[in-house]
């Protein structure tokens, strides 16, 4: 076991640029290229996170307000987590082509299942006789489901925005190879950037996931209605 | 890095078959035929990788969840660290163990081992509290000791949801396996990575990644129905 790279070059490396391997020495890294490189993460993942949102969401929701579907919504669930990323990414690249536009397709496949998922249980899970009690002082199907079955059930649904928000931010990490230039970049071209380089995009990586937990965890707070607050 | 996918195309080049003419062709049977041998380590390796991960993931899951259990103290600082390390991205974390452990399989197999500890431990825990106090209450009633009611009572029907923990594992560790590549050269990643702008090589490795996270659950699956036979009868 020969280490590779230490933490304290990689956090130099985030902040001051540093000669590279090749390329004859030309300064490589640094905080400006990191936060380039970061945006760039942030930007695919949240536009794949939308487009899984937009594509998972309303079907999840419909779903689960029938309470037909389950066996579909369960395994779709069950065959996300099965579809290995590089392979979808690689494929994405070669068979369509590189870009953000397929890059962003490929990572919102991978935030469909959990947001379909608990999308469906969540709202089969509401309590019935809330649902009930709604239905008999006449709420319509689509008032039940936003102002009854939707706030009971945003534990659920925001676990599964979650699980996705950190799949799509985790693989955009190898979006490098589909041509979209993310913190990935200081991983896949160790060749350019050293191996500091590549404990440092780590480093990046793991600290966008834990922020974009945290914010979602805040988001879940204000989106929980003060009622329920009080009951627990 | 980009030196080796370079490599591996020539070598494609000079194994021949009727992709030749057009690398760039969804799949190629005529390749796949002539070259499916060469899949035959990368899957032993990926299946190594997996299940010591899912194995040391579960042996320390299970016995953290089973202290937890009994010692309610223990919960919160134990969900916070294995929360910690599923909200660090496993990509992220085969490169931060590094520093620390260098390239190689162990690398691979500790960040699996990571991811799936808390998946493991989060469904034992929540099945052993699922289990009825009535029940607990009657096996209390009948003299067992608390070792016996562990064993006899609540982990047999906290067994549904620990299988279903490792069954979503199990599957999710063969998916991110793939990327064991970037630290070991290992699994199946070795050759999708060689692979790239290649759709066969790539739906081959990736195939056989899909194929085997099917088999698993579907293993796993049986062991549980066989190993609960009363939650048969209940559903039926």
């Amino acid at each position: 076991m020969t280490p590779v790279g230490s933490i304290g070059g990689a956090i130099e490396f985030i902040f001051q640029p540093q000669p590279s391997n090749v390329t004859g020495g030309k300064l490589v890294g640094g905080f400006s290229q990191t936060v380039e490189l970061a945006l760039t993460q942030l930007e695919v993942t949240l536009l794949a996170l939308a487009l899984a949102l937009v594509l998972a969401m309303p079907l999840g929701l419909w779903l689960g307000h029938r309470g037909t579907g389950g066996f579909f919504a369960v395994a779709i669930g069950n065959a996300g987590r099965g579809i290995p990323e590089l392979a979808l990414i690689a494929l994405m690249a070669a068979v369509i082509g590189v870009g953000i536009l397929n890059v962003t397709i490929a990572l919102s496949i991978l935030g469909i299942p959990p947001i379909l998922t608990n999308a469906f249980t969540g709202i089969r899970q509401a309590d019935r006789a809330s649902v009930d009690a709604a239905r008999g002082i006449g709420m319509t199907e689509l008032e039940i489901l936003t102002r009854v079955e939707m706030p009971l059930a945003i534990p659920t649904l925001m676990a599964g925005v979650r699980g996705a928000t950190i799949a799509i931010v985790a693989t955009a990490t190898i979006a490098p190879l589909a041509g979209v230039v993310t913190l990935g970049d200081y991983i896949i071209n160790e060749n350019v950037y050293g191996e500091n380089g590549v404990v440092a995009g780590a480093i990046c990586v793991a600290l966008m996931a834990v922020v974009l937990e945290f914010g979602l965890a805040g988001l879940q707070r204000l989106l929980t209605s003060r009622g329920l607050k009080l009951s627990t | 890095m980009s030196g080796s996918a370079l490599l591996a195309t020539i070598e494609f080049r000079e194994r021949g078959g009727a992709c030749e003419e057009n690398p760039k062709a969804l799949f190629c049977f005529d390749w796949a035929r002539h070259n499916l041998d060469r899949y035959e380590t990368p899957t032993i390796q990926h299946l190594q990788l997996v299940l010591a991960a899912v194995a040391i993931g579960f042996a320390i899951a299970f016995t953290l969840a089973l202290l937890a259990h009994r010692r309610h103290w223990l919960q919160p600082p134990l969900l916070a660290a294995t929360g910690v390390l599923y909200t660090i991205p496993s990509v992220a974390f085969f490169f931060l163990l590094l520093p620390l452990t260098g390239r190689g399989v162990d690398t691979a197999v500790i960040a699996l081992t990571a991811f799936n500890l808390q998946i493991i431990y989060r469904n034992t825990l929540i099945g052993l509290a699922n289990v009825p106090a009535s029940v607990r209450d009657a096996a209390r009633g009948m003299g067992l000791t608390d070792r016996q009611l562990l064993w006899r009572v609540e982990v047999p029907l906290a067994t549904p949801e620990i299988i279903a923990g490792l069954r979503i594992a199990t599957v999710s560790t063969i998916a991110i396996a793939t990327l064991a590549v970037f630290v070991s050269g290992w699994g199946l990643g070795e050759e999708i990575y060689k692979s790239l702008n290649f759709p066969t090589g790539i739906i081959i490795g990736g195939g056989i990644a899909i194929l085997m996270a099917m088999f698993f659950d579907a293993c796993l699956y049986l062991i549980q129905r066989a190993a609960t036979p009363w939650t048969r009868k209940a559903s039926g």
